[in-house]
Protein backbone atom coordinates (compact mmCIF):
# COMPACT_ATOMS: atom_id res chain seq x y z
CA UNK A 1 0.00 0.00 0.00
CA UNK A 2 1.24 3.45 -0.88
CA UNK A 3 1.31 5.69 2.17
CA UNK A 4 0.50 9.37 2.64
CA UNK A 5 4.14 10.41 3.00
CA UNK A 6 4.99 9.31 -0.55
CA UNK A 7 1.78 10.82 -1.87
CA UNK A 8 2.47 14.15 -0.13
CA UNK A 9 5.89 14.38 -1.78
CA UNK A 10 4.32 13.90 -5.22
CA UNK A 11 1.56 16.41 -4.51
CA UNK A 12 3.85 19.14 -3.19
CA UNK A 13 6.19 18.71 -6.16
CA UNK A 14 3.28 18.92 -8.60
CA UNK A 15 3.97 15.43 -9.98
CA UNK A 16 0.32 14.59 -9.30
CA UNK A 17 -2.56 17.04 -9.18
CA UNK A 18 -4.72 17.20 -6.07
CA UNK A 19 -7.75 16.77 -8.31
CA UNK A 20 -6.49 13.48 -9.73
CA UNK A 21 -5.75 12.13 -6.23
CA UNK A 22 -9.13 13.24 -4.86
CA UNK A 23 -10.94 11.81 -7.90
CA UNK A 24 -9.08 8.53 -7.34
CA UNK A 25 -10.39 8.39 -3.75
CA UNK A 26 -13.94 9.25 -4.83
CA UNK A 27 -13.88 6.52 -7.48
CA UNK A 28 -12.67 3.97 -4.98
CA UNK A 29 -15.38 4.98 -2.51
CA UNK A 30 -17.98 4.64 -5.28
CA UNK A 31 -16.62 1.20 -6.12
CA UNK A 32 -16.34 -0.25 -2.63
CA UNK A 33 -18.42 1.59 -0.13
CA UNK A 34 -21.87 0.27 -0.99
CA UNK A 35 -20.51 -2.99 0.34
CA UNK A 36 -18.12 -1.89 3.10
CA UNK A 37 -20.24 0.99 4.49
CA UNK A 38 -17.33 3.04 5.83
CA UNK A 39 -18.70 6.47 4.92
CA UNK A 40 -21.61 8.26 6.56
CA UNK A 41 -21.34 11.12 4.05
CA UNK A 42 -19.14 11.83 1.04
CA UNK A 43 -18.52 15.50 0.18
CA UNK A 44 -17.95 14.95 -3.53
CA UNK A 45 -18.51 18.44 -4.94
CA UNK A 46 -16.83 20.26 -2.08
CA UNK A 47 -13.78 17.99 -2.20
CA UNK A 48 -13.40 18.50 -5.96
CA UNK A 49 -13.78 22.27 -5.66
CA UNK A 50 -11.17 22.40 -2.93
CA UNK A 51 -8.82 20.14 -4.94
CA UNK A 52 -9.06 22.50 -7.92
CA UNK A 53 -8.43 25.50 -5.68
CA UNK A 54 -5.35 23.86 -4.17
CA UNK A 55 -4.01 22.95 -7.64
CA UNK A 56 -4.49 26.58 -8.67
CA UNK A 57 -2.67 27.81 -5.57
CA UNK A 58 0.33 25.59 -6.27
CA UNK A 59 0.38 26.68 -9.92
CA UNK A 60 0.38 30.31 -8.74
CA UNK A 61 3.50 29.63 -6.69
CA UNK A 62 2.01 29.45 -3.21
CA UNK A 63 4.03 27.24 -0.84
CA UNK A 64 2.18 23.99 -0.06
CA UNK A 65 1.20 23.20 3.53
CA UNK A 66 2.52 20.06 5.26
CA UNK A 67 -0.58 18.03 4.28
CA UNK A 68 -1.06 19.72 0.91
CA UNK A 69 -3.73 17.97 -1.13
CA UNK A 70 -4.07 14.95 1.16
CA UNK A 71 -7.58 13.44 1.10
CA UNK A 72 -8.84 12.74 4.64
CA UNK A 73 -11.95 11.27 6.23
CA UNK A 74 -13.16 12.04 9.73
CA UNK A 75 -15.23 10.12 12.23
CA UNK A 76 -18.73 11.55 12.42
CA UNK A 77 -18.33 12.65 16.05
CA UNK A 78 -16.06 15.48 14.87
CA UNK A 79 -17.81 18.71 13.98
CA UNK A 80 -17.40 20.39 10.61
CA UNK A 81 -19.29 23.63 10.16
CA UNK A 82 -22.37 23.15 7.98
CA UNK A 83 -21.98 19.39 7.71
CA UNK A 84 -23.82 16.62 9.49
CA UNK A 85 -22.06 15.17 12.56
CA UNK A 86 -24.54 12.53 13.64
CA UNK A 87 -22.25 10.55 15.95
CA UNK A 88 -23.76 7.32 14.67
CA UNK A 89 -26.95 8.14 16.58
CA UNK A 90 -30.58 8.64 15.63
CA UNK A 91 -30.53 11.29 18.35
CA UNK A 92 -28.33 13.52 16.17
CA UNK A 93 -29.70 12.51 12.76
CA UNK A 94 -29.55 15.67 10.68
CA UNK A 95 -27.51 17.68 13.22
CA UNK A 96 -25.34 20.22 11.38
CA UNK A 97 -22.50 21.62 13.43
CA UNK A 98 -22.27 25.42 13.68
CA UNK A 99 -18.48 25.29 14.08
CA UNK A 100 -15.47 23.16 13.10
CA UNK A 101 -13.46 20.97 15.49
CA UNK A 102 -9.93 22.22 16.11
CA UNK A 103 -8.38 18.91 14.98
CA UNK A 104 -10.26 19.09 11.67
CA UNK A 105 -9.44 22.78 11.21
CA UNK A 106 -5.75 22.06 11.72
CA UNK A 107 -5.83 19.39 8.98
CA UNK A 108 -7.59 21.80 6.63
CA UNK A 109 -5.18 24.64 7.44
CA UNK A 110 -2.30 22.28 6.56
CA UNK A 111 -3.80 21.69 3.10
CA UNK A 112 -5.82 18.49 3.59
CA UNK A 113 -9.00 17.87 1.59
CA UNK A 114 -12.01 16.60 3.55
CA UNK A 115 -13.59 13.79 1.54
CA UNK A 116 -16.29 12.74 3.99
CA UNK A 117 -17.36 11.52 7.41
CA UNK A 118 -17.27 7.92 8.58
CA UNK A 119 -19.64 5.55 10.36
CA UNK A 120 -19.03 4.74 14.00
CA UNK A 121 -20.58 3.03 17.00
CA UNK A 122 -23.22 5.31 18.49
CA UNK A 123 -21.58 8.04 20.59
CA UNK A 124 -18.30 6.07 20.26
CA UNK A 125 -19.61 3.28 22.50
CA UNK A 126 -18.69 -0.12 21.13
CA UNK A 127 -15.91 -2.17 19.64
CA UNK A 128 -17.58 -3.73 16.61
CA UNK A 129 -19.07 -0.86 14.60
CA UNK A 130 -22.46 -2.55 14.93
CA UNK A 131 -23.86 -0.02 17.38
CA UNK A 132 -24.31 2.58 14.66
CA UNK A 133 -27.92 3.65 14.07
CA UNK A 134 -27.23 3.92 10.35
CA UNK A 135 -25.02 1.16 8.97
CA UNK A 136 -23.06 -1.98 9.73
CA UNK A 137 -19.52 -1.38 8.53
CA UNK A 138 -17.73 -4.50 7.29
CA UNK A 139 -14.14 -5.61 7.69
CA UNK A 140 -12.44 -5.54 4.25
CA UNK A 141 -10.35 -8.61 5.20
CA UNK A 142 -13.52 -10.67 5.73
CA UNK A 143 -16.90 -9.09 5.27
CA UNK A 144 -18.59 -11.38 7.73
CA UNK A 145 -16.40 -9.93 10.48
CA UNK A 146 -16.47 -6.70 12.48
CA UNK A 147 -14.06 -3.91 11.55
CA UNK A 148 -13.67 -3.07 15.23
CA UNK A 149 -14.88 0.11 16.83
CA UNK A 150 -15.84 2.60 17.64
CA UNK A 151 -13.84 4.28 14.82
CA UNK A 152 -15.05 1.54 12.46
CA UNK A 153 -15.54 3.57 9.29
CA UNK A 154 -12.28 5.48 9.64
CA UNK A 155 -10.24 2.26 9.96
CA UNK A 156 -12.02 0.65 7.00
CA UNK A 157 -11.67 3.76 4.83
CA UNK A 158 -7.88 3.59 5.29
CA UNK A 159 -7.57 -0.22 5.10
CA UNK A 160 -9.56 -0.40 1.85
CA UNK A 161 -7.45 2.44 0.41
CA UNK A 162 -10.39 4.82 0.05
CA UNK A 163 -8.36 7.55 1.81
CA UNK A 164 -4.73 7.58 3.01
CA UNK A 165 -5.55 9.23 6.37
CA UNK A 166 -8.56 9.36 8.67
CA UNK A 167 -9.31 10.72 12.12
CA UNK A 168 -10.89 8.61 14.81
CA UNK A 169 -11.34 9.09 18.53
CA UNK A 170 -10.11 6.80 21.27
CA UNK A 171 -11.71 6.69 24.72
CA UNK A 172 -10.83 3.11 25.69
CA UNK A 173 -9.24 1.78 22.48
CA UNK A 174 -11.56 3.05 19.74
CA UNK A 175 -8.70 3.98 17.39
CA UNK A 176 -6.28 1.19 18.28
CA UNK A 177 -8.67 -1.77 18.22
CA UNK A 178 -10.22 -1.10 14.77
CA UNK A 179 -6.71 -0.35 13.46
CA UNK A 180 -5.68 -3.78 14.76
CA UNK A 181 -8.73 -5.52 13.18
CA UNK A 182 -8.23 -3.79 9.82
CA UNK A 183 -4.43 -4.04 9.53
CA UNK A 184 -3.64 -0.31 9.64
CA UNK A 185 -1.67 1.96 11.97
CA UNK A 186 -3.69 3.79 14.62
CA UNK A 187 -2.55 6.11 17.36
CA UNK A 188 -3.99 7.48 20.59
CA UNK A 189 -1.95 10.53 21.61
CA UNK A 190 -1.08 11.54 25.19
CA UNK A 191 -4.23 12.91 26.84
CA UNK A 192 -4.31 16.63 26.07
CA UNK A 193 -1.91 16.51 23.11
CA UNK A 194 -4.73 17.06 20.61
CA UNK A 195 -7.63 19.43 21.27
CA UNK A 196 -11.04 17.89 21.97
CA UNK A 197 -12.87 21.07 20.91
CA UNK A 198 -15.56 19.98 18.47
CA UNK A 199 -15.29 16.30 19.38
CA UNK A 200 -18.68 15.16 20.69
CA UNK A 201 -17.98 14.24 24.32
CA UNK A 202 -18.26 10.67 25.64
CA UNK A 203 -15.79 10.29 28.55
CA UNK A 204 -14.13 13.69 28.77
CA UNK A 205 -11.22 12.61 30.98
CA UNK A 206 -10.37 9.83 28.49
CA UNK A 207 -11.36 11.00 24.99
CA UNK A 208 -8.56 11.77 22.52
CA UNK A 209 -8.66 12.39 18.78
CA UNK A 210 -6.24 10.08 16.98
CA UNK A 211 -5.10 9.46 13.41
CA UNK A 212 -5.41 6.21 11.45
CA UNK A 213 -3.06 5.72 8.50
CA UNK A 214 -1.05 3.15 6.55
CA UNK A 215 2.26 3.78 8.29
CA UNK A 216 3.74 5.23 11.46
CA UNK A 217 5.48 7.96 9.48
CA UNK A 218 2.07 9.06 8.16
CA UNK A 219 0.80 9.25 11.73
CA UNK A 220 3.83 11.36 12.61
CA UNK A 221 3.05 13.74 9.74
CA UNK A 222 -0.55 14.06 10.94
CA UNK A 223 0.40 14.49 14.56
CA UNK A 224 2.85 17.29 13.76
CA UNK A 225 -0.21 19.19 12.50
CA UNK A 226 -2.79 18.01 15.06
CA UNK A 227 -0.88 18.56 18.33
CA UNK A 228 -0.90 21.87 20.10
CA UNK A 229 -2.57 23.96 22.75
CA UNK A 230 -6.10 25.19 22.12
CA UNK A 231 -7.76 27.91 24.15
CA UNK A 232 -11.10 26.19 23.50
CA UNK A 233 -10.02 23.04 25.38
CA UNK A 234 -8.85 23.63 28.95
CA UNK A 235 -7.38 20.10 29.06
CA UNK A 236 -5.15 20.62 26.03
CA UNK A 237 -1.49 20.66 27.08
CA UNK A 238 -0.21 24.22 27.07
CA UNK A 239 3.48 23.58 26.54
CA UNK A 240 3.58 20.51 24.34
CA UNK A 241 4.56 20.21 20.72
CA UNK A 242 5.06 17.04 18.73
CA UNK A 243 8.38 16.66 16.96
CA UNK A 244 9.18 13.34 15.39
CA UNK A 245 12.19 11.53 16.78
CA UNK A 246 14.86 11.10 14.09
CA UNK A 247 16.58 8.03 15.63
CA UNK A 248 16.26 4.52 14.21
CA UNK A 249 14.30 3.58 17.33
CA UNK A 250 16.01 0.27 18.12
CA UNK A 251 19.50 0.61 19.62
CA UNK A 252 19.44 0.72 23.40
CA UNK A 253 15.64 0.69 23.51
CA UNK A 254 14.41 -0.82 26.79
CA UNK A 255 11.07 -2.53 26.24
CA UNK A 256 8.80 -3.80 28.98
CA UNK A 257 6.43 -6.68 28.30
CA UNK A 258 3.53 -6.36 30.78
CA UNK A 259 2.90 -9.86 32.12
CA UNK A 260 -0.92 -9.48 32.02
CA UNK A 261 -0.71 -8.70 28.28
CA UNK A 262 0.61 -12.17 27.51
CA UNK A 263 -1.81 -14.22 29.61
CA UNK A 264 -4.26 -16.96 28.71
CA UNK A 265 -6.97 -14.49 27.73
CA UNK A 266 -4.91 -13.68 24.62
CA UNK A 267 -5.43 -15.89 21.55
CA UNK A 268 -2.43 -18.17 21.02
CA UNK A 269 -1.84 -17.10 17.40
CA UNK A 270 -2.13 -13.42 18.32
CA UNK A 271 0.46 -13.99 21.04
CA UNK A 272 2.77 -15.74 18.56
CA UNK A 273 2.57 -12.81 16.11
CA UNK A 274 3.40 -10.34 18.86
CA UNK A 275 6.26 -12.50 20.13
CA UNK A 276 7.69 -12.60 16.59
CA UNK A 277 7.57 -8.79 16.61
CA UNK A 278 9.45 -8.76 19.93
CA UNK A 279 12.17 -10.79 18.20
CA UNK A 280 12.43 -8.12 15.49
CA UNK A 281 13.12 -5.52 18.19
CA UNK A 282 15.61 -7.76 20.03
CA UNK A 283 17.57 -8.73 16.91
CA UNK A 284 18.20 -5.05 16.28
CA UNK A 285 19.52 -4.10 19.68
CA UNK A 286 16.49 -3.57 21.91
CA UNK A 287 16.44 -5.09 25.41
CA UNK A 288 13.27 -6.61 26.78
CA UNK A 289 12.08 -7.52 30.27
CA UNK A 290 8.82 -8.73 31.77
CA UNK A 291 7.15 -6.08 33.93
CA UNK A 292 4.36 -6.42 36.47
CA UNK A 293 1.40 -4.05 36.39
CA UNK A 294 -0.94 -5.55 39.01
CA UNK A 295 -3.57 -2.82 38.83
CA UNK A 296 -4.23 -3.56 35.15
CA UNK A 297 -6.35 -6.45 36.49
CA UNK A 298 -8.84 -3.82 37.62
CA UNK A 299 -8.51 -1.69 34.50
CA UNK A 300 -11.71 -2.91 32.81
CA UNK A 301 -14.11 -2.28 35.72
CA UNK A 302 -12.31 0.99 36.49
CA UNK A 303 -12.64 2.12 32.91
CA UNK A 304 -16.32 1.15 32.61
CA UNK A 305 -17.21 2.88 35.86
CA UNK A 306 -15.44 6.13 34.95
CA UNK A 307 -16.37 6.19 31.25
CA UNK A 308 -20.05 5.44 31.88
CA UNK A 309 -20.21 7.96 34.74
CA UNK A 310 -18.83 10.64 32.45
CA UNK A 311 -21.09 9.50 29.60
CA UNK A 312 -24.22 9.66 31.75
CA UNK A 313 -23.33 13.26 32.54
CA UNK A 314 -22.22 14.25 29.03
CA UNK A 315 -25.25 12.68 27.34
CA UNK A 316 -27.71 14.39 29.72
CA UNK A 317 -27.68 17.29 27.25
CA UNK A 318 -29.61 15.29 24.63
CA UNK A 319 -33.13 16.07 25.74
CA UNK A 320 -34.90 17.26 22.59
CA UNK A 321 -34.49 20.97 23.38
CA UNK A 322 -31.38 22.43 21.74
CA UNK A 323 -30.69 19.95 18.98
CA UNK A 324 -31.56 16.59 17.51
CA UNK A 325 -34.81 14.67 17.44
CA UNK A 326 -37.74 15.26 19.77
CA UNK A 327 -40.48 12.85 20.84
CA UNK A 328 -43.41 14.46 22.65
CA UNK A 329 -44.21 11.65 25.08
CA UNK A 330 -47.11 12.51 27.39
CA UNK A 331 -46.84 16.20 26.52
CA UNK A 332 -45.14 17.29 29.76
CA UNK A 333 -41.56 18.59 29.84
CA UNK A 334 -40.27 15.57 31.79
CA UNK A 335 -42.25 13.23 29.55
CA UNK A 336 -40.75 14.89 26.47
CA UNK A 337 -37.20 14.42 27.85
CA UNK A 338 -37.73 10.74 28.64
CA UNK A 339 -39.53 9.90 25.39
CA UNK A 340 -36.91 11.74 23.32
CA UNK A 341 -34.09 9.84 24.99
CA UNK A 342 -35.91 6.50 24.68
CA UNK A 343 -36.45 7.03 20.95
CA UNK A 344 -33.06 8.58 20.20
CA UNK A 345 -30.57 6.30 21.99
CA UNK A 346 -29.71 2.72 21.02
CA UNK A 347 -29.35 -0.19 23.46
CA UNK A 348 -25.62 0.11 24.19
CA UNK A 349 -25.89 3.84 24.92
CA UNK A 350 -28.86 3.24 27.23
CA UNK A 351 -26.97 0.48 29.03
CA UNK A 352 -24.01 2.78 29.64
CA UNK A 353 -26.12 5.77 30.69
CA UNK A 354 -27.88 3.59 33.26
CA UNK A 355 -24.63 2.07 34.51
CA UNK A 356 -23.09 5.55 34.78
CA UNK A 357 -26.16 6.82 36.62
CA UNK A 358 -25.89 3.89 39.02
CA UNK A 359 -22.20 4.37 39.90
CA UNK A 360 -22.78 8.07 40.55
CA UNK A 361 -25.97 7.66 42.56
CA UNK A 362 -26.34 8.12 46.29
CA UNK A 363 -25.34 4.98 48.18
CA UNK A 364 -23.19 3.56 45.38
CA UNK A 365 -20.89 6.49 44.58
CA UNK A 366 -18.15 5.70 47.08
CA UNK A 367 -18.10 1.97 46.41
CA UNK A 368 -17.88 2.36 42.64
CA UNK A 369 -17.00 5.80 41.31
CA UNK A 370 -14.80 6.82 44.25
CA UNK A 371 -12.89 3.56 44.16
CA UNK A 372 -12.47 3.72 40.39
CA UNK A 373 -10.87 7.15 40.73
CA UNK A 374 -8.51 5.76 43.37
CA UNK A 375 -7.57 2.74 41.25
CA UNK A 376 -6.91 5.04 38.31
CA UNK A 377 -4.38 6.93 40.47
CA UNK A 378 -2.72 3.65 41.48
CA UNK A 379 -2.51 2.57 37.85
CA UNK A 380 -0.94 5.88 36.85
CA UNK A 381 1.68 5.47 39.59
CA UNK A 382 2.37 1.93 38.51
CA UNK A 383 2.98 3.02 34.91
CA UNK A 384 5.20 5.90 36.10
CA UNK A 385 7.36 3.46 38.07
CA UNK A 386 7.65 1.04 35.13
CA UNK A 387 8.69 3.88 32.83
CA UNK A 388 11.61 4.68 35.14
CA UNK A 389 13.33 1.59 33.76
CA UNK A 390 11.58 1.03 30.42
CA UNK A 391 11.29 3.32 27.42
CA UNK A 392 8.20 1.60 26.06
CA UNK A 393 5.74 -1.16 26.80
CA UNK A 394 4.80 -3.69 24.16
CA UNK A 395 1.97 -6.21 23.84
CA UNK A 396 -1.01 -7.12 21.69
CA UNK A 397 -3.63 -4.44 20.98
CA UNK A 398 -6.56 -6.84 21.41
CA UNK A 399 -6.82 -10.43 22.65
CA UNK A 400 -8.21 -11.75 19.35
CA UNK A 401 -8.29 -10.98 15.63
CA UNK A 402 -11.54 -9.55 14.20
CA UNK A 403 -14.58 -11.38 15.55
CA UNK A 404 -17.69 -12.22 13.51
CA UNK A 405 -20.46 -9.67 13.10
CA UNK A 406 -23.30 -10.42 15.48
CA UNK A 407 -21.21 -11.76 18.36
CA UNK A 408 -20.81 -8.53 20.35
CA UNK A 409 -24.46 -8.01 21.28
CA UNK A 410 -24.78 -11.60 22.49
CA UNK A 411 -22.45 -11.07 25.45
CA UNK A 412 -21.76 -7.43 26.37
CA UNK A 413 -19.74 -8.36 29.45
CA UNK A 414 -17.29 -10.47 27.43
CA UNK A 415 -16.91 -7.60 24.96
CA UNK A 416 -16.15 -5.17 27.80
CA UNK A 417 -13.61 -7.61 29.28
CA UNK A 418 -11.78 -7.83 25.94
CA UNK A 419 -10.84 -4.14 26.27
CA UNK A 420 -8.35 -5.20 28.94
CA UNK A 421 -5.30 -4.40 26.77
CA UNK A 422 -6.36 -0.95 25.54
CA UNK A 423 -8.00 0.66 28.58
CA UNK A 424 -4.89 0.80 30.81
CA UNK A 425 -3.19 3.40 28.56
CA UNK A 426 -6.49 5.30 28.34
CA UNK A 427 -6.90 5.49 32.12
CA UNK A 428 -3.32 6.69 32.54
CA UNK A 429 -3.54 9.19 29.66
CA UNK A 430 -0.59 7.57 27.87
CA UNK A 431 0.25 7.58 24.15
CA UNK A 432 -0.27 4.22 22.45
CA UNK A 433 -0.05 2.94 18.90
CA UNK A 434 -1.44 -0.14 17.18
CA UNK A 435 0.76 -1.38 14.34
CA UNK A 436 0.14 -4.40 12.07
CA UNK A 437 2.48 -7.24 13.12
CA UNK A 438 1.19 -10.30 11.28
CA UNK A 439 -1.88 -12.20 10.19
CA UNK A 440 -3.66 -15.30 11.38
CA UNK A 441 -5.87 -17.72 9.45
CA UNK A 442 -9.46 -18.07 10.65
CA UNK A 443 -12.08 -20.06 8.73
CA UNK A 444 -10.46 -19.35 5.40
CA UNK A 445 -9.86 -15.66 6.10
CA UNK A 446 -6.52 -13.97 6.59
CA UNK A 447 -6.93 -11.59 9.55
CA UNK A 448 -4.50 -8.89 10.72
CA UNK A 449 -3.01 -8.76 14.22
CA UNK A 450 -2.05 -5.50 15.93
CA UNK A 451 0.99 -4.84 18.08
CA UNK A 452 0.48 -2.20 20.76
CA UNK A 453 3.28 0.14 21.82
CA UNK A 454 2.66 2.28 24.90
CA UNK A 455 4.88 5.18 25.99
CA UNK A 456 5.11 7.50 28.98
CA UNK A 457 3.01 10.68 28.99
CA UNK A 458 4.37 13.07 26.35
CA UNK A 459 6.35 10.19 24.84
CA UNK A 460 4.30 10.26 21.60
CA UNK A 461 7.41 10.73 19.45
CA UNK A 462 9.15 7.82 21.15
CA UNK A 463 6.22 5.48 20.53
CA UNK A 464 5.98 6.47 16.89
CA UNK A 465 9.75 6.26 16.31
CA UNK A 466 9.65 2.65 17.55
CA UNK A 467 6.60 1.95 15.38
CA UNK A 468 8.37 3.46 12.37
CA UNK A 469 11.52 1.43 13.14
CA UNK A 470 9.43 -1.75 13.32
CA UNK A 471 7.84 -0.92 9.97
CA UNK A 472 11.26 -0.32 8.41
CA UNK A 473 12.18 -3.86 9.49
CA UNK A 474 8.90 -5.57 8.54
CA UNK A 475 6.31 -5.40 5.77
CA UNK A 476 3.06 -6.23 7.58
CA UNK A 477 1.80 -2.66 7.12
CA UNK A 478 2.10 -3.02 3.32
CA UNK A 479 -0.41 -5.88 3.24
CA UNK A 480 -3.73 -5.06 1.60
CA UNK A 481 -6.98 -6.95 2.18
CA UNK A 482 -7.61 -9.26 -0.76
CA UNK A 483 -11.35 -8.88 -0.19
CA UNK A 484 -10.97 -5.31 -1.44
CA UNK A 485 -9.91 -6.58 -4.84
CA UNK A 486 -12.78 -9.02 -4.95
CA UNK A 487 -15.04 -6.07 -4.30
CA UNK A 488 -13.62 -4.40 -7.38
CA UNK A 489 -15.07 -7.03 -9.73
CA UNK B 1 -40.30 -7.75 40.04
CA UNK B 2 -36.69 -8.68 40.83
CA UNK B 3 -34.23 -6.36 42.56
CA UNK B 4 -32.34 -5.91 39.30
CA UNK B 5 -35.34 -4.78 37.28
CA UNK B 6 -36.39 -2.45 40.11
CA UNK B 7 -32.86 -1.00 40.10
CA UNK B 8 -33.03 -0.45 36.33
CA UNK B 9 -36.37 1.36 36.68
CA UNK B 10 -34.95 3.63 39.39
CA UNK B 11 -31.85 4.47 37.35
CA UNK B 12 -33.94 5.07 34.23
CA UNK B 13 -36.07 7.57 36.14
CA UNK B 14 -32.94 9.37 37.40
CA UNK B 15 -31.53 9.45 33.85
CA UNK B 16 -34.80 10.74 32.30
CA UNK B 17 -35.02 7.67 30.12
CA UNK B 18 -38.24 5.86 29.28
CA UNK B 19 -37.64 2.12 29.11
CA UNK B 20 -39.99 -0.53 27.81
CA UNK B 21 -40.83 -3.61 29.90
CA UNK B 22 -38.76 -5.70 27.52
CA UNK B 23 -35.76 -3.38 27.96
CA UNK B 24 -36.13 -3.50 31.73
CA UNK B 25 -35.96 -7.31 31.63
CA UNK B 26 -32.87 -7.35 29.37
CA UNK B 27 -31.10 -4.53 31.14
CA UNK B 28 -31.82 -6.00 34.57
CA UNK B 29 -30.12 -9.24 33.61
CA UNK B 30 -27.18 -7.44 32.00
CA UNK B 31 -26.84 -5.10 34.97
CA UNK B 32 -26.51 -8.06 37.29
CA UNK B 33 -23.88 -9.66 35.01
CA UNK B 34 -21.87 -6.46 34.67
CA UNK B 35 -21.88 -5.61 38.37
CA UNK B 36 -20.89 -9.12 39.28
CA UNK B 37 -18.04 -9.13 36.73
CA UNK B 38 -16.81 -5.78 38.06
CA UNK B 39 -17.18 -6.58 41.74
CA UNK B 40 -13.41 -6.97 42.27
CA UNK B 41 -13.17 -3.19 42.05
CA UNK B 42 -15.18 -2.78 45.25
CA UNK B 43 -12.81 -5.14 47.09
CA UNK B 44 -9.49 -3.75 45.79
CA UNK B 45 -6.74 -3.19 48.32
CA UNK B 46 -6.05 0.54 48.15
CA UNK B 47 -3.74 0.91 51.14
CA UNK B 48 -0.98 3.50 50.81
CA UNK B 49 -0.76 6.68 48.75
CA UNK B 50 -0.20 6.81 45.01
CA UNK B 51 2.74 9.12 45.69
CA UNK B 52 3.82 9.81 42.15
CA UNK B 53 0.45 10.27 40.48
CA UNK B 54 0.65 13.29 38.21
CA UNK B 55 -0.90 16.40 39.67
CA UNK B 56 -3.80 17.65 37.63
CA UNK B 57 -5.27 21.12 37.41
CA UNK B 58 -7.38 23.23 35.16
CA UNK B 59 -5.72 26.26 33.63
CA UNK B 60 -7.85 29.39 33.69
CA UNK B 61 -8.10 32.14 31.08
CA UNK B 62 -9.14 35.74 31.68
CA UNK B 63 -12.90 36.14 31.82
CA UNK B 64 -13.35 38.50 28.89
CA UNK B 65 -16.37 39.01 26.68
CA UNK B 66 -16.01 37.48 23.23
CA UNK B 67 -18.24 36.93 20.23
CA UNK B 68 -20.32 33.75 20.40
CA UNK B 69 -22.67 31.94 18.03
CA UNK B 70 -25.29 34.13 16.38
CA UNK B 71 -28.79 33.44 17.72
CA UNK B 72 -30.04 31.95 14.46
CA UNK B 73 -27.05 29.59 14.35
CA UNK B 74 -27.62 28.49 17.93
CA UNK B 75 -31.28 27.78 17.16
CA UNK B 76 -30.71 26.18 13.76
CA UNK B 77 -30.61 22.59 15.09
CA UNK B 78 -33.48 22.95 17.58
CA UNK B 79 -36.52 20.75 16.95
CA UNK B 80 -38.85 23.63 17.88
CA UNK B 81 -38.32 27.36 18.30
CA UNK B 82 -40.56 30.36 18.91
CA UNK B 83 -39.70 34.06 18.64
CA UNK B 84 -35.97 33.43 18.76
CA UNK B 85 -36.11 31.01 21.70
CA UNK B 86 -36.06 27.25 22.22
CA UNK B 87 -39.64 26.08 22.59
CA UNK B 88 -40.56 23.39 25.17
CA UNK B 89 -43.82 22.11 26.69
CA UNK B 90 -45.43 24.34 29.29
CA UNK B 91 -43.73 23.88 32.67
CA UNK B 92 -45.75 26.11 34.97
CA UNK B 93 -49.38 25.52 35.68
CA UNK B 94 -49.45 22.26 33.75
CA UNK B 95 -48.16 18.77 34.27
CA UNK B 96 -44.50 18.41 35.18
Amino acid sequence: MRDATDLLADLAAGRRSVRSVVDGCLERIALLDADLQAFASVHTDEARERADALDAELAAGRAPGPLFGLPVAIKSNLCVRGHESNCGSRMLDGYRAPYTATAVQRLLDAGAVLVGTTHMDEFAMGSSGENSSFAVTRNPWDRTRAPGGSSSGSAVAVAAEMVPLALGSDTGGSVRQPASFCGVTGFKPTYGAVSRYGLVAFGSSLDQVGPIARSARDVEAALAVLCGADEHDSTSLRDYRFESDAGDGFEGLRIGLPAPFFGDAVDRDVRASVEAAVDVFCERGAKVEIVELPFTELAVPTYYVLATAEASSNLARYDGVECGRRADGDGSLAGMFAATREAGFGPEVKRRILLGTYVLSSGYYDAWYGRALAVRDRLRSEFARVFERCDLLLGPTYPTPAFSLGTAEADPVAVYQADVLTVPASLAGLPAASVPCGRVAREGADLPVGLQLIGPARGDARVLAAARAFQSASDHHHASPTATHEGAR
Amino acid sequence: MSDDTELVRRMAALAHLDVTDREVEDLGRQFADILSAFEALTRADLEGDPADAEPSGTPLRPDVERPSLAREEALANAPRTADGFFSVPKTIGGQS
